[in-house]
């Protein structure tokens, strides 16, 4: 195994970068990353459509949500990977048919961690910023969404985790990720599949762990400078 | 409380104010008025609708029946607009309601900076001496969680005093507080009464009521039964409910 690692580490971590598409480690680092990028967004208006004080902003929001949270993530990349060239006229690459899934799929659970982060919102907080004559806008925007971004932390981010390893599901339509390289590794070796997958296995572990060690170590330092527990 | 000028629009007016949560009727037919620079202490048994009067005046609650007038104008009327309203109103809750995430500087600063837009130097200027005032200016830069039930309490009420507003609410501001810290929140509200401002108090605290308020108002059952001057109302209470009430709440006193 030490050997697989000597000789292949550099396609696990960048693929046939330089001479061939950048992948690997990488590519999906880039890929969650941009995932998370636009999911965020998205995510966090979502929740706020499905709090909001209008019914039929909660009920498109809520439907949206709920459809998207019930279909695998494999159907929504063959979808987009078929829907995307057909809806723009374009022919979309792999990265950006991924991409496009990743955040449509990570929305939607993400606005289902935000919004139950603004829901716990004690409802004091709004009536106190309401009572000083801070409008719905300023109370969302600087009293509840701060409190309930900061308080879902490890909601988002063990979702930031799913997103890394959900983009080994890029591999159906040939990204050139992680778990693409290690096949392209295993192809080239061919004798022993067992270690160059173990080895693949290793580094989502790493990658996940210590992200999930440093959002908490972060978390933890505001929590006490603010005097929570 | 000598400012009163006998005659003028008072500052709070209940006229004929009904109100029910679903089948309950909470407040029932209240009429009754503050007059400007004075102080009221509203006193009751749990449950007579005391906290949902108070909140109906900033429209915290909303109403089914009746008007409220604040300093003359109807505060239900169409064309209010009820962010600037609310402004002229300071509200001091039970719990306090901190934003845990600011620091009390600026909680103190958050209405004068985000809601009035108002230059950041002059906000911080008036949040300290707000803090001062209350006793804290120590804290300014401390996290709520990090301050006692009693310190909150005061830097809420520094916080509500930001926007300078004529008229103060206070819904039971120390209910959740640990006895040794009642004292110093009552001290507070002490000397703003001694400033003239107009006050509306929810409270138990039977002292604060005879030393310093202008009228004691006593509910039951969502109906006004007393309202007295603090004298009258504790010398000689001729209403039995009321009797009850002190006999009650006094001996912890």
């Amino acid at each position: 195994m030490i050997d697989l690692i000597r000789e292949y580490w550099l396609t696990f971590l960048i693929g046939q970068y330089p001479n061939g598409p950048l992948g690997g480690l990488a590519m999906t680092i880039i890929l969650a990353f941009c995932g998370l990028l636009a999911s965020f967004p998205i995510a966090v208006l979502f929740a706020l459509a499905r709090v909001s004080p209008w019914k039929a902003l909660r009920i498109v929001s809520g439907t949206v949500v709920n459809f998207v949270r019930g279909i695998p993530l494999l159907m929504l990349i063959f979808w987009c990977y078929f829907a995307i060239p057909l809806a723009t006229g374009y022919a979309v690459s792999g990265f950006w048919t991924l991409v496009c899934a990743l955040t449509i799929y990570e929305a939607a659970y993400l606005s289902e961690v935000v919004r139950s982060g603004i829901q716990a919102i004690p409802k004091g907080q709004l009536e106190a910023s309401r009572s000083l004559g801070g409008s719905y806008a300023l109370t969302m925007r600087s009293v509840v969404l701060p409190q309930a971004l900061f308080n879902v932390l490890p909601g988002m981010a063990s979702q930031f985790v799913s997103t890394i390893k959900e983009t080994s599901l890029g591999y159906v339509i040939s990204v050139n990720e992680l778990t693409f390289a290690a096949n392209q590794v295993n192809n080239l070796v061919l004798t022993q599949p067992l270690q160059v997958f173990t080895i693949l296995a290793c580094i989502y572990f790493v990658l996940c762990f210590s992200l999930t060690q440093v959002l908490g170590r972060i978390e933890a330092a505001i929590r006490r400078r603010r005097g929570l527990i | 409380m000598s400012d009163t000028v006998p005659g003028s629009t008072p500052m709070v007016r209940f006229d004929a104010v009904d109100k029910w949560y679903g089948d309950n009727h909470v407040l029932k037919n209240i009429n009754f008025e503050v007059a400007k620079g004075e102080v009221v202490v509203v006193c009751g048994p749990s449950g007579s609708g005391k906290s949902t009067l108070i909140r109906t005046v900033n429209r915290l609650e909303p109403i089914q029946k009746g008007k409220i007038y604040l300093d003359g104008q109807d505060i239900y009327a169409p064309s209010l607009d009820v962010n600037a309203f609310r402004q002229r109103i300071g509200f001091v809750f039970q719990q306090f309601n901190l934003f845990p995430h600011m620091s009390v500087l600026d909680n103190v600063t958050f209405a004068p900076l985000k809601i009035q837009k108002r230059p950041r130097g002059e906000a911080e200027a008036f949040a300290r001496e707000l803090l001062e005032r209350v006793g804290l200016a120590a804290k300014a830069d401390a996290f709520p969680g990090f301050l006692s039930g009693g310190q909150q309490q005061r830097v809420a009420i520094a916080r509500a005093l930001a926007l300078n507003p004529p008229v103060m609410l206070f819904d039971e501001p120390t209910s959740a507080l640990d006895p040794e810290m009642v004292g110093e929140v009552l001290q507070v509200m002490r000397s703003l009464a001694r400033e003239g401002i107009t006050m509306i108090c929810v409270t138990h605290e039977m002292g604060f009521a005879r030393d310093v308020c202008d009228r004691v108002v006593f509910m039951d059952e969502g109906q006004i039964v007393v309202d007295a001057a603090p004298d009258a109302f504790f010398e000689n209470p001729d209403h039995p409910r009321v009797r009850r009430f002190l006999a009650d709440i006094l001996p912890r006193h």
